[in-house]
This record gives C-alpha cells, structure tokens and sequence, in this order.
C-alpha cells in the first residue's frame, strides 16, 4: 500500500479506539469534575462492563444482534447499580476524602478483578459482534492529471466499527445535552462548581454523588460492551483503559467535556498513527513524554479555565 | 521522659530487635523480613516526599528503577565492583529525581500525579526499549560472584539480613532527624499550608525540590540494594505498580509518621503471604482489608494510634 491508504486505515483504526476511550473518558471526568476524586476502579467498571456482555450474550444465544441488544441496554445498567453500591457502601463513609478515596478504590479494584477471575475464569473470550460486514474503501488516485478512484488492496473496516464510531458519538451527544439542556445537568454542574453553595440551595448532594458515581461506570461499561465484539473479555482488560482515561480527562482538562472528548480523539488517533508508522515502544514514549510536557506548561489541560 | 527521648527509645528499641530478630527467626521469616526492611526503606523515602511535604507522587518506581538499574548496569555492562556501583546507582536516582523536580514542581495537585505517573512510564518504556542491554521485562540476574562487597558475600543470608537492616536503618534515623531539623518544618508548613509558608518568607520551589531530591534518593537507594542484595534487576520494578506500592504501605502505615511505612509494608506483606496460604483468592482479602482500613483506620496503623495514644509519635 502507499502512504496515502495506510494512512487513512491507521486513523480509522485510531478512531474506533478514540470512540471508545471518549466513552470511558467522559465517564471519569464526569466522577472526577462533580465529586473531585480519583476513581481507581474506572478501568474494573469497564471490564465487568465487558465480562457481564460476554455473560448477558452466553445466556440468550441465538442470533447474535439478540444478545448484544439486550448486553448494550441491561450492562450499563448493572455496572452503574454496583457503581452506585459502591459509593453508598464505602465513599459516602470516608466522605470523599481524596486520599483515602485511591486507597479504598484500589482495594475495590482488587476485589472486583478477583471475584472476576474466581467466577469468570482466566480466559479470554470473545463475543459476536451484531453485524459485521466488510467494506473496501476506495481512494483518489491521479493519473495523467485525472483524479480516479480505485479500491487498494487491504484499505478496508468493518460495518461494525463504523457501528461503534457512530454509537458512541451519539451517547456523548447526548451526554452532553443531558449536561446542558437538564435539569439533572444543571445539579450536576452546580454541585461541581461549589459543593457547599450547592447544598446551600437544597440539592441533594449525596444523591448527585452516587449518581454521578453510577452514571460514569455506567458509560465505562458501555464502553466495553462496544468494544468487546473487536477485543475479547479479560479480567485484566482494565487497566489500559484506566491509564489512557485518566490522560485524557487532565489534558482534555478537568470537567470540559468537550475538552475530554477533543483529547481522546487526539490520543486516540495519534496513537493509532504513530504506531503504524513507529515502533510502538518508541511512540508510548514519545506519547507520554508528550502528555507530561503538555501538562507543566498547561497544567490546567487545553481546555481547563480554572484551577483544578 | 520529654515526648523526643521517647520517641528515640521506641526508634531505637524497634532497631535493636530487628537486630535480635535475626538470630530468632526461622530461615523464611528471616529472608520476607530483609526483603521487607529494604521495601520499607522506599516506603519511607515515599512518606518524606508524600507524607511530609504533602505532595502525592506517582511516579516512584522512577527513582526505585534508577537506582536499580544504575548499580545492576555498572556491573553487568562495565564489570564494575558492587561498593561503586551502588554509589552509582544513588548518584543516577539524585540526578534524575532533581531533574523530574526541576519539570514535575511546575504542576501541582493532580497534574503532579499524572507528570510524574507518565515520567516513571517513559522510564519504563525506556527499560523495554533498550532491551539489548536491560533484557526487558525478563530482567537479569547479578551473579553470586559478583555480590561480593569487600569479600564480604552479599548472598549469605545473615549478611544479607543486616545489610538491609543497615539500608533501613539510616533512611528512618534520616526521617526522624529531619522531622527535628528546620529543614523538617518547612516541609511540614509547606504540607499544611503552602501559601502561608510562602508568606513567611520560605523559598517553597527549592524546599519541595530538595524533599523530591532527598525522597528520589532515599527510593534510589532501596532500589539499588534490593536487586544487590536479592540479584535481580527486571523491568517490573519500575511498572506502574511499584509507584503504588509506597503508595499503599504509607497510607496503611500512617502518612507522616516515622514508623509508618515499616508497618504498612509488613503488613501488606505478610497480608498477602498468609492470605495466600489460606486461598488462592489473596487479592480478595487484601482489597477487603484496604477498603476496611479506610472505613475504619483512615489515618493509617500508626497513626490512628498517634491519635488515639501515644500523641508524641513523630
């Protein structure tokens, strides 16, 4: 292939992967921006997202789209329910102490990829993905000054990725306008802009929080069950997840949502990029250089107006 | 007794029967407990850094790995003796630990984290990268014949035991002294309110910078004696799990407090050693007992018990 096609495979490749990690992303910063802590176990919610798919598909059988139907509608649902125990069982008690919030999460982390590993096993496993067609995708050529379209071998997706791209521009579409256009939005924004004022005026705090909790493990598993048709379900599946996440949301800058999103597409398509034409150890360090460079002379992230 | 004699009868009592542990204890207590003191020794480079001065670091594994690797390389590529190869290995934790404190002090808060979290990955990365000479994650072995420090065998159990009761002995009298030191206060101003010990007139920049020196170096140490001591040098040391490793035995142990990394991490340790005697399910129990500490103990071991007790603990 030439450089033109490989370019475009690398960056639709980059951008499935920006897809799902503006998902996951968008999640974090949400528990991150409204309750200001560092939720450990974002990565753990993504992956029982994905091993709950798994189990949801297993169940129902029969054609494939029956069962991912069901997983993308009732996962989020469960993982944001365990999300919402979590915050009730043990954040409400340590009363979002930042500090003590990294040790218990990291003590959920553990007990959530060991149930994992104890009932679901150490295999990976994979599920069928709805639909998958192939598409060739064409490309410009000129020759003798014609501008000619023609099909190289190798430059080609799938429905279902296109499937994912769209799925997930659609729920931060309508993240974002719950955000803006809800009352529910308003809370929410409120309570992240001054807790106390916010409680001043009557809202509920704690009920925002455990919202808000579930909410952003709700979006991580839906993550998930959109990724798992193209990587399988692992018990260890969360930590990439985790890591990338929590680049985005400090560079997208803490609380913008746009800002997330704009950075999760940039990581994400960079990295598709940069590790088609690098090797790819030289391109994560050359990324994470990028990424703490970015944060001493910005350490608000690109879009962040206030101090965090 | 003054609050100080005590606490310095209590250090030194601590250190004396770690001594006496070792002519007590069975071969396989003896070796978790060396392997422990020299862990603590990084915790308690962590707590100078985190407990002290307040600033939350992700990235120690940086420092642990350079200290690690800077003596593991002397000896592997240079055929250099042990005795310099450790002061290269502290030399290269300084040097870098100033340089990340030059950039990392620029953010503060989150920002830190993640700068240094991704400073300790590039690191990592690095490692992996020059696999020619680092092996990769499969690491490399520092041979028996090589751990000889002045004729002394470094491999012998009992020389092993002491050699890292000595690693840890200095890393907590250096606390202890510096929490008495002006130097010490500031830190602890600066921890509990960094612009009114700006106000005060205290240069905060290089306070903090010298406490990630110190903090690097201390981390640098530990690293270049565990992989002497135990001789093993490999990639997994410096991975994102041993930055929160320090992490997790300071806050268990109670940050900001002298004794507290040495208890956080024999209890961790020996909480995943019984626990996966019991069951394979050790993680389980290690996740519960985290998240029961920071339901019932928030401010660590040590110092719930500074709280509840014993009030001159420093």
């Amino acid at each position: 292939m030439e450089f033109g096609p490989y370019l475009m495979l690398a960056t639709l490749e980059g951008a499935v992967t920006a897809a799902v990690l503006s998902l996951t992303a968008v999640g974090l910063s949400l528990v991150f921006g409204v309750m200001r802590v560092v939720n450990v176990a974002h990565g753990e919610f993504f992956m029982l997202g994905a091993i709950l798919a798994w189990w949801v598909t297993s169940l129902i059988g029969g054609h494939p789209a029956l069962g991912f139907g069901v997983a993308i509608l009732c996962v989020p649902v469960l993982v944001g329910v365990v999300a919402v125990a979590t915050d009730v069982l043990i954040l409400k008690k340590i009363n979002y102490d930042p500090e003590r919030t990294i040790v218990a999460t990291i003590g959920i982390l553990y007990i959530i990829q060991q149930i994992t590993l104890m009932s679901y096993g150490p295999d990976a496993r994979p599920i069928e993905a709805p639909f998958n067609t192939r598409l060739a995708l064409p490309w410009i050529e000129f020759s003798g000054g014609q501008p000619q379209l023609y099909w190289p071998w190798g430059l080609s997706t799938t429905t279902y990725k296109i499937g994912v791209i769209a799925a997930a521009s659609v729920v931060l579409t309508g993240v974002w306008l719950v955000m803006v256009r809800t009352r529910l939005g308003l809370v929410m924004r409120a309570t992240q802009l001054d807790r106390e004022m916010a409680m001043a005026f009557g809202i509920p705090v704690e009920r925002v929080y455990a919202l808000v909790f579930g909410f952003g493990a709700a979006l991580a598993a839906l993550a998930a069950v959109l990724i798992v048709p193209i990587q399988q379900a692992h018990y260890l599946m969360g930590g990439d997840p985790l890591l990338l996440a929590f680049i985005v949301v400090i560079i997208g800058g803490l609380g913008s949502l746009p800002g997330t999103v704009f950075a999760a597409i940039l990581i994400g398509v960079s990295d598709g990029i940069i590790s088609v034409f690098f090797s790819p150890t030289l391109a994560k360090i050359l990324a994470t250089l990028l990424v703490a460079l970015v944060l001493v002379f910005k350490p608000n992230g690109l879009f962040g107006a206030r101090r965090a | 007794m003054s609050d100080l004699r005590k606490s310095l009868c209590l250090h030194v009592g601590l250190l004396a029967i770690l001594f006496v542990l070792q002519f007590i204890l069975p071969a396989y207590h003896h070796g978790n407990l060396a392997r422990i003191m020299v862990l603590a020794a990084y915790a308690v480079g962590y707590n100078i850094l985190f407990g002290y001065t307040g600033l939350l670091s992700l990235g120690h594994a940086l420092f642990f790995a350079t200290g690690m690797y800077g003596m593991g390389l002397l000896i592997n590529q240079f055929g250099a003796q042990p005795a310099s190869a450790l002061i290269g290995g502290l030399f290269a934790g300084a040097l870098i630990s100033f340089f990340l404190g030059l950039i990392a002090l620029r953010t503060e808060g989150v920002a830190f984290m993640i700068v240094t979290l991704m400073f300790a990955q590039a690191g990592y990365l690095l490692i992996l990268y020059f696999g020619a000479y680092t092996r990769g994650d499969e690491g490399f072995v520092i041979q028996q014949a090589e751990r000889m420090l002045w004729n002394i065998n470094l491999s012998n159990p009992t020389i092993r035991y002491f050699a890292a009761l000595f690693v840890f002995s200095i890393s907590m009298l250096a606390t202890l002294r510096l929490v008495h030191t002006p130097f010490g206060r500031v830190l602890i101003a600066i921890r509990e309110n960094e612009e009114r010990a700006q106000m005060l007139g205290y240069d905060v920049f290089r306070h903090k910078l010298a406490a990630v020196v110190l903090s690097g170096t201390i981390a640098a140490m530990s690293g270049a004696a565990y992989g002497l001591l135990f001789g093993y040098v490999g990639a997994s040391f410096a991975s994102v799990q041993y930055s929160i490793f320090p992490l997790l035995w300071v806050l268990l142990g109670g940050a900001g407090t002298v004794l507290g990394p040495f208890v956080g991490t024999l209890f961790m340790f020996y909480l995943i050693d019984l626990s996966s005697g019991i069951t394979s399910a050790y993680m389980l129990i290690a996740g519960i007992t985290l998240v029961l500490l920071t339901l019932f103990a928030p401010q660590g071991l040590v110092g719930e018990l500074r709280r509840r007790v014993f009030r001159w603990l420093p």
